[in-house]
């Protein structure tokens, strides 16, 4: 009898094309996603070779990290819009697929990829973009890889990958209320480092994850290479296969119902093992609030700042004390007590539908607060129209918010959207590293529920009590 | 790529652990289409001050580390975004190899693309080398055939690599046109699949 295997292997297997002894494998890719920054060098690379793109079909690209978020057309930034210019061009020139700037399914190259169905269970999926990792809320085997191996593809379809050990991290019982699959995914990096998952393929398992609506998977999926894994995944179910029906490239009809069979058959073997386990409590997680320079120092809203002297080893007390001095805290001071004055909701964390309607709900009939600057960047153009059929830019201008077209914006600032030195953001994102979203700039990850809680309060508050406090007044 | 087999150089260290690659080479300088040129905004922000000055403080500047080839750092190095830019930064600035107690998997990749050899070292190891080189000019000798690093000072150490990162780095080898060898494979597993 075959030895079980778990998803990972299963769809690790079916992609092997050539194997051989002291070599990594070489591995079939499904779908390449393709964006602006860092597929230039990879062009330029197959033309000076006199290569081609070996299969455009499975290749799609779109423009996000650089777009600006208002007044599309007017690209301020010469290079911006040399790099833009560039990837229109490599599309033309090769045949590929492109979601330029005006086009109704433009957006973050992680948030469209799930909404056109592109990002299908079972599929090998890579992107020169470290969040690919958020496509393995599918079921699929997604991670981020360089410029090279983003030619390597494209030249071959295939790539050299050695394979990864594989860890399960088990959530067990449910998300209270108010507690977000941000805050999920927070606590676990908080708790175990930014580091646990280098080497591995994460799969997400447990009551908890199973509860998770597609949207909140993603979430949770998308910061894994946080953690230092370059994926995360989370078996189909039938919540991912309601999510697919429909789409523009899934199958449909009968062939729909093909597919999804596949789909179920890919669920790990009864028995079937990891090289590592770590099992969480849902029921033990509160709403998450970085406070460091990395996505692993991050606390529960109702805790303190940490005091360096209180850690272990003396390389992690001068961690501490450099992210403190970055971020402008004091050790003890309480979360709460941090006063922010941005505030940005958006990213290909935390820019999707679901994402705007729980901020919504926050901030209805309630004003930002004197002082703070607060955007909304839908994801996707597809976002952006859906939330304006519903409402809530409405909800989000009348409270203060700047409401924007879609793009990567504030995430890492390479458009105009920045935080200015010394600015602090309450920021949806997945990254909290000196300068990421400006130079100087501090940044607080939460989710979109705190983000839109601080920027009423102007300071961090527990949006658990905060909302119960709305529903009262 | 440029084949590498047995690199002396000056070792300069960067005692910090998780730096990630938004510190390596910031996002503003993500725009250029070329692969060459990224040096000069190697650890920019570190590097400098607001009004282009430098800053004093960071170790880099010190003129005592010009010219160093190898660099030192502390765990999780090359953690974060997978910009290619990051190895090109280091390697057009002119470091070759880089030596860390562990690399995030994609800036290890990066570096195997670029030539650029990912030295993986215990925690002590990697501390001994750090105060060798905050104290004095220091220079270690790396050779790849043999996977061994040394000084003349007595230290030395091993390290692991897999076969196949070896071998392209020994031969500063491109893997498209290995890849592109065993097309009929590819080509076999397509027609199988459809």
């Amino acid at each position: 009898m075959q030895k079980p295997k778990n998803i990972i292997e299963k769809i690790w297997e079916k992609h092997v094309v050539h194997r051989e002894d002291g070599k990594p494998d070489l591995l079939y890719i499904d779908l390449h996603l393709v964006h602006e920054v860092t597929s230039p060098q990879a062009f330029e690379g197959l033309r000076m070779n006199s290569r081609k793109v070996r299969r455009p079909d499975l290749t799609f690209a779109t423009m996000d990290h650089n777009v600006p978020t208002r007044e599309r057309h007017i690209i301020k930034d010469l290079i911006s819009k040399t790099q833009m210019d560039t990837l229109k061009q490599n599309c033309s020139d090769f045949g590929i697929t492109l979601a330029d700037i005006d086009h109704p399914e433009n957006g973050i190259v992680h948030v469209i990829g799930p909404e056109l169905g592109l990002t299908q269970p079972g599929k090998t999926i890579v992107c020169g973009d470290s969040h690919t990792s958020t496509h393995g809320a599918f079921g699929a085997l997604a991670f981020g890889i360089g410029t090279s191996e983003v030619e390597h593809v494209l030249a071959t379809q295939t790539l050299w990958q050695a394979r990864p050990k594989t860890l399960n991290v088990k959530v067990n019982g449910q998300l209270g209320k108010g507690v977000a699959a941000k805050d999920l995914i927070l606590a676990i990096i908080g708790k175990y480092g930014v580091r646990f998952g280098t080497g591995f393929v994460i799969e997400f398992t447990g009551e908890a994850i199973r509860g998770l609506s597609m949207e909140e998977r993603m979430t949770v999926c998308n910061m894994s290479i946080e953690a230092g894994a370059r994926a995360g995944l989370i078996t189909p179910d039938e919540t991912t296969i309601e999510y697919l029906r429909g789409r523009r490239f899934v199958p449909q009809g009968e062939e729909f119902e093909k597919a999804a069979d596949s789909w179920r058959a890919l669920a790990s073997d009864q028995g079937a093992s990891y090289d590592a386990v770590i099992e969480i409590e849902a029921e033990e997680i509160a709403p998450q609030v970085t406070w460091g320079t990395n996505p692993g120092m991050c606390l529960p809203v109702t805790s303190f700042v940490p005091n360096p002297e209180s850690a272990a080893k003396e390389s992690e007390k001068d961690e501490i004390r450099r992210a403190l001095e970055y971020m402008g805290l004091e050790a003890g001071q309480p979360i709460s007590s941090i006063e922010i004055d941005h505030v940005f909701i958006g990213s290909c964390t935390n820019s999707r539908i679901s994402d705007l309607r729980n901020a919504a709900e926050v901030i209805q009939g309630r004003k930002v607060h004197p002082g703070v600057r607060a955007l909304v960047v839908p994801g996707s153009a597809s976002v952006k129209a859906e939330a304006e059929k519903e409402g809530l830019d409405v909800i989000f201008k009348e409270a203060g918010f700047e409401w924007r077209d879609a793009g990567c914006s504030m995430c890492l600032a390479m458009n105009d959207d920045f935080v200015p030195p010394g600015g602090r953001c309450a920021s949806t994102s997945n990254r909290n590293f000196e300068g990421r979203q400006g130079n100087g700039a501090r940044t607080h990850l939460v989710s979109p529920e705190m983000a839109a809680a601080a920027a009423i309060e102007g300071r961090f508050t527990d949006v658990r009590q905060f909302s119960q406090a709305v529903l009262n007044s | 790529m440029q084949p590498i087999r047995i690199h002396k150089g000056l070792v300069y260290p960067l005692n910090r652990a998780n730096i990630d690659t938004d510190q390596i080479i910031p996002k503003q300088f993500l725009k250029r289409i070329e692969r060459q040129g990224f040096g000069q905004f190697l650890f920019y922000h570190w590097r400098f001050k607001d009004d282009g000055s430098l800053r004093e403080d960071f170790n880099l500047n010190d003129p005592k580390f010009k010219g160093a080839s190898i660099l030192v750092a502390g765990e999780n190095f090359g953690c974060g975004s997978s910009r290619e830019h990051a190895p090109w930064a280091l390697q057009d600035y002119g470091f070759n190899i880089v030596i860390a107690p562990s690399f995030a998997d994609i800036f290890k990749n990066n570096c195997v693309k670029n030539g650029i050899l990912s030295v993986q070292l215990t925690d002590e190891q990697v501390q001994e080398i750090v105060n060798r080189a905050e104290q004095d000019s220091y220079q270690l000798t790396v050779n790849l055939e043999e996977q061994r690093i040394y000084d003349n000072q007595g230290f030395e150490a091993s390290f692991d690599i897999s076969p196949y990162s070896k071998e392209m780095l020994l031969n500063g080898w491109d893997d498209i046109a290995i890849t592109l060898n065993i097309e009929d494979k590819i080509r076999e597993f397509e027609t199988a699949q459809h």
